[in-house]
Formats: structure tokens, sequence, C-alpha cells
């Protein structure tokens, strides 16, 4: 851009057929500053939170205490308590660790893949999806280890010497994912720890001394902002990024062995790995756009997550959404072209005859055509729009996973072993209950810290180049970027307004 | 009675753009100073060159850091499936040629301990964590992590001088030129 603004001052390069140059949508709107933006974060965290946080945290904890009592009572009683039998030994359970850490996987694309693509808009979002990562694998977590049955002989999955001198099965893909999601978690705190140290530096230098100034600048480390710092800084975020792309698409990789490497007619398929990254890249940006929307909002940060980052994310969400759909009829034509009556049959229960079709329309609805809304600019530009298909995909993409457990399951290869899977109290409670830890650590994570990477945003704004020229912005055959509808009316009301009761980032 | 002994830190200028500080730096760099460095509230993009700095050595130790996490997984599969105990699984064979199934943990230990050993290097290279420094004695040093640019000469470079680095960095353009102190 700079250099097509160069040309035009060039003698010879008027006349009619003279190149327009048009500027990009900038990604901070309405030219704010540097304390702006701090001001703007880290007022967030410092006063007081509006009503509707309140009034959405204390359900939350509630639900958590059903969650620790469902777990008590499943821990203390026996697995009997949930629902699964013989032949659906895996149900609601296993549902629930694919959602949730489906979920994770676009905090992760957000922060490492658009890092390494240059996808400059990331900045807005990634303290939050990854924050979003951290918590949704904190609540897949659970449902393993409490589906081993005996919780206390959970360590065994940890290759530790022990005194029966047995080994872990590292050929057995279950073993993978224990090391993968251990791995994924790992390296997702790692990378935002380091990505947040600069920007609790700023909430410790607004600290008045005291406990809170304390805490901050313990977790801070002493950050000084050094150019001397920030070169290591730099490259070991970027080498974080560098890992981490891999390492999620290895990760639902990994789950989507738990089903394909193993003989179960439906599950055995090359198309898995693919398939899965993709519904979970899917699943992922439908709950940060669920989560953003409303934080945006109600925080006043309409500036810094604009429009334009909505309209992106619904792209990607149309795009992984149309890639889930062309899994699903690959699965159906494979099913067919394959010759094997087994698979053949596992899609006739699945899709026609089963006890669980249902399932599956609602999953191709909410999944596949839901999303399909998303072709017009008018309709990603609709909030309202926006938040419907999301919820419907949130939806959409546990449906997938239940359908793909659950009715596979039931209708295995020996008819005379079938039987119908019905969750019991335990497990619906439990996945509800999850639904509130993960919405009490976001909202703890908004109420304590920033929920925008500071030094990020502060980094893509224009005049933290030091080469920047606002001269070359301005001039005849320079076209400005177009504005969205939803950034033209909304005025971005102050951090402290005080908030309809209700409101809530949920 | 003793008076409470200080040492000089260094000189602490503060400008107000990333193009102010970005020439400042490159003049500071062209006077021969060696003990010095401009503290932001972002990375200021070409600041390495500006200062002279090189390319981070981070990566090498990564590299190390990531080999020996694929031969620690290598050796925790091969050592207990092949060698110490070996279970024959799904007429899966215990030797070397099961090497295709330990892949994905080599894989995932490789990426644990490289992003360790990024994290870890990077806290030594940066000399953090440390609970105290001399510049948190500055009133004005606070505002790095807001919208400052802070441009600090150091009393143990060789070129520092009380007068005369003062005047130059205020002949570059700093505003609130301070000699930051701590105590002993």
């Amino acid at each position: 851009m700079a250099e097509a603004a160069h040309d035009s001052h060039h003698p010879h390069a008027g006349g009619p057929s003279h190149a327009k140059v048009l500027l990009r949508e900038p990604l901070v709107l309405n030219n704010r500053s540097y304390s702006w933006v701090t001001d703007r974060i880290c007022g967030i965290v410092e006063n007081p939170q509006p009503k509707g946080w309140w009034f959405i945290i204390v359900p939350c904890v509630a639900l958590v205490a059903v969650m620790a009592f469902c777990f008590t009572y499943l821990v203390s009683t026996g697995v009997g308590v949930w629902g699964p039998n013989h032949p659906v030994a895996w149900g609601w359970d296993i549902t629930n660790f694919v959602f949730w850490i489906g979920i994770g996987h676009a905090g992760t694309l957000i922060s490492a893949i658009l890092y390494l693509t240059r996808q400059k808009w990331r900045t807005a979002v990634n303290r939050a999806a990854e924050a979003m990562t951290i918590f949704a694998v904190m609540c897949a977590g659970l449902f393993p280890a409490l589906h081993v049955g005996r919780v206390w002989m959970a360590w065994f999955l940890a290759p530790i010497p022990n005194s029966n001198a047995i080994w872990q099965n590292f050929k057995s893909p279950l073993l993978w994912d224990v090391f993968a999601v251990s791995t994924y978690f790992s390296v997702s705190v790692v990378f935002w720890f380091l990505g947040l140290v600069p920007d609790l530096a700023t909430l410790r230098d607004r600290c008045k001394p005291g406990i809170r100034k304390i805490a901050y600048g313990l977790f801070a480390l002493g950050w000084r902002g050094g150019n001397r710092q920030w070169r290591h800084y730099e490259i070991a975020y970027g080498l974080l990024a560098a890992l981490s792309t891999p390492l999620v698409l290895s990760v639902h990789t990994v789950v989507s062995f738990d089903f394909a490497t193993s003989v179960v007619p439906g599950w055995h398929t090359t198309i898995f790995p693919p398939y899965f990254v993709a519904g979970a890249i899917f699943g992922g940006f439908a709950m940060v756009l669920t989560l953003m929307i409303p934080v945006r909002k109600i925080y006043g940060l309409q500036d810094l997550f604009t429009m334009k980052h909505i309209d992106n994310m619904a792209k990607i969400i149309l795009l992984t959404g149309t890639i889930v759909g062309y899994a699903y009829l690959m699965e159906l034509f494979i099913a067919w072209y394959s010759g094997s009556l087994y698979e053949f049959d596992a899609f006739k229960w699945r899709i026609l005859f089963g006890p669980y079709t249902l399932y599956y329309y609602a999953m191709f609805f909410c999944n596949v055509i839901a999303p399909q809304v998303f072709w017009w600019k008018k309709m990603r530009e609709n909030l309202l729009v926006v938040m419907i298909v999301c919820m419907f995909v949130n939806a959409g993409m546990w449906y997938e996973r239940f359908v793909i457990i659950c009715t596979t399951l039931a209708r295995d290869a020996l008819p005379g072993a079938w039987d119908m899977y019905h969750p019991s109290w335990v497990e619906i409670w439990t996945f509800i209950g999850t639904f509130g830890f993960f919405m009490m650590l976001f909202l703890l994570f908004l109420r304590f810290l920033p929920v925008i990477a500071i030094a990020e945003i502060k980094g893509v704004l224009p005049e933290a180049d030091p080469h920047y020229d606002p001269s070359k912005t301005k001039g005849d055959n320079i076209v400005p970027a177009p504005v969205y509808e939803g950034d033209r009316h909304e005025t971005p009301a102050p951090a402290s307004a005080p908030l309809p009761s209700g409101a809530a980032p949920a | 009675m003793s008076t409470p002994l200080k040492r000089v830190h260094g000189y602490l200028a503060e400008f107000s753009s990333t193009k102010d500080v970005y020439h400042a730096a490159e003049q500071v760099r062209a006077a021969g100073y060696s003990s010095w460095d401009v503290h932001s509230p972002f990375p200021v993009h070409g600041m390495d060159e500006a200062m002279g700095l090189p390319r981070s050595i981070l990566p090498r130790f990564v590299l190390i850091g990531g080999i020996i996490g694929i031969t620690t997984a290598f050796l925790l599969e091969f050592l207990t499936q092949v060698v110490i105990y070996p279970t024959v699984v799904q007429a899966k064979p215990a030797n070397i040629y099961t090497i295709a199934a330990f892949f994905p943990v080599m894989f995932e230990l490789t990426i644990l301990f490289s992003a360790f050993t990024a994290l870890f290097t990077c806290l030594i290279m940066m000399k953090l964590p440390r609970l105290h420094h001399p510049l948190f004695n500055s009133q004005n040093f606070g505002k790095f992590s807001d919208d400052k640019f802070f441009l600090c000469i150091e009393a143990r470079d060789p070129k520092f001088s009380p007068e005369k680095t003062k005047a130059f960095l205020a002949g570059l353009g700093g505003a609130n030129i301070e000699l930051v102190e701590d105590e002993l």
C-alpha cells in the first residue's frame, strides 16, 4: 500500500486510467490512542463488575456445586449411576469430552495459526480465545478422568514405574490421547501466560500499592518492556505459535484415532482426522463468538473487537461448516462405495431406521444448513443472526459427537448385542455443571485479567510503526475502507456504564 | 547515624512516539554506548536493527529441547514396550518395527519439551523473574506499560558521564530526564 501511494506522486502516473488505492479496514476504529486502549481494557478489571456479571456467576457457582455432587455420587457409588451399558460403553461422558476439547481448538487456531499467517486482526480476540481453550480443556479432562471408574487408579495412565511392573500400552490410541491432551493443556497455558506477562505489568503499574499490586507484580515477573527483553520475547512467542500449530492439529487427530483405529463400522474411516479437526475449529469459533459478542457490547469494546472481526470469524465458520458437511456426505458415499456391508448398515441405522436418526438430522441442520446464511454479508453483519447461528453450531457439534459415538455403538456388528442408551440424571447434570464451571472460569478471567492483549493491540495501531506517515493515508487517489454498517451506528459505552440487570456476557 | 547509600543506575529519558524513540536509539547506538535499553509498551518494529542487536539465539535451545523430548519419548516407549516388558496386544509385535505406533507420543513430547524450553530459556535470557529493579524507583517509569517510551543509559556504561550523557539525551529530544538511583 505504501509503495502504491508513493507511485501516485510520480509525475507520469496520473491520468484517467490511474489506479486507486483502497485502504484496508483499520484494526482499531476511531483513531484510538495507546492510553485509551490501556484505560478501556484495564478498566474492565479495575472497575466494579456490572450487575449482570453477578447475576451470571452466582448460578454458575451453584452449577459447579451440582457438578461436584454428581462426581462425588459417581465416585462413591460406581459408574453404574451413569447410563452406559453394553454395547454403548461410551455415552455422554466421551461425547462431552470430545465436545469440550473441540471447543478449545479455535483458541489455539486464533493464537497460533493466525499469528503465523500474519492475520493481525487476531490480536483483539486471541487472549479471550486462549482463555476459552484452557477452560474448555479443563472441562474436557474431567470426563475421561472420571469415566475410568476407579478414579483413585487414574495414575495408571502415567508412565511411572509401579510395583506391578506393568507399563502402559504405548500402541493404544487412548494413551496417545493422554499425552496429546496433557501436552495441549500445558502448552496452551505456557503460551497464554507468556502473552499475559506484558499486560500483567500494565495492570501492576496502574495499581495502588497493596495486595493487588503484589499479586500482579509477582505474575508480571518484573517485566520492564526493555527491547533487550522484547527481542527474546518475540522469538519465544513466535516459536510457541509454531509449536502450537501442529499441536492443535494433532490433538483432535489423536482424539479421532480413538475411533478411527478401532474396527467398529462407522468409526473405522480415514476421513476422521481432518473431519474432526475442521469440526473442532468450527465449533470453537462459534463458542468464541458466543462469548465475545456479548462481552464487546457489555464492556464497550466495539472499537477493538470490530464488525470486521465478526465478519472474518463468520466466514471461517462458513468454511469449516462446509468442510464438515462435505465430510458427512463423503462418509455416506464411502459407506455405499466401499461395498462393506457393515459400513453400509451402520449408516443405514444412523440416518434412516435407527433409534437416534433425529439426532442425525438435528446435527445436519445445525452444522451444515444453518451456517450457509453466512454467504450473505447482511447476515454476517446482523449480530442477532450471528448469535443464533452460533448457538445452532454449539448444539450441532454436540449432536455430531453423540451421533458418532452412541448411534454407532447402539447398532454394532452383532444384532444380538444391540441395546439402547439413555443418559441418567447424573450424566445430564454433570454436563450442565461443566457449563457452569466453564462460565465461572470465564467470568473470573474477565474480572481479573485483561480480556484483550493490550500490548499486542497497541502494536497494530498505525502509529506503532516508527515509519508511519499519516500523509500517505490521505489523497485524491486513496479510497478509505468501506465501513461496516454495525460500526457506523454503534457508539461505545463507557466501560463503567451501569447495565440493565440480567445483561451478562453469556 | 549514617545516610543511606545510593547507587546511580543511569539516566532515563521519556519519549512520546515510536518515531522519536526509534531515531534516538539510532543515535545512542552511533554514539557508542553499550549498556542501554529502550523500554516500550509493545515491541517496536525494527528496534533491534536501530539498537544494533543481533537475532536472539533462543531457537537453538528450543531445538535442543525438542531433540531431548523426542529422545525421551522414544526411549520411554522402546524400553518399556520392547525391552523391559514386551507385551503383544492385538497381535501387534513388540519390536522396533512397532515404531509407527510410537510416533504420536514422540511428537507430543517433542512439542512439550520444546515449549517448556522456549518459556524457561526465554525467561533466563530476559533475566526474569526478578522482584526488584532500580528502574521501578522512578516515578515516571510506570508509564512504559501505558503510552510512553523510555530510553535508559546505565551508569556502568564506560561512556557514561553525569553531565554529557544528560545533555546528550536532552539533545535527542528526551523529556523528563531523570537520574535513577537505587538504595544499596
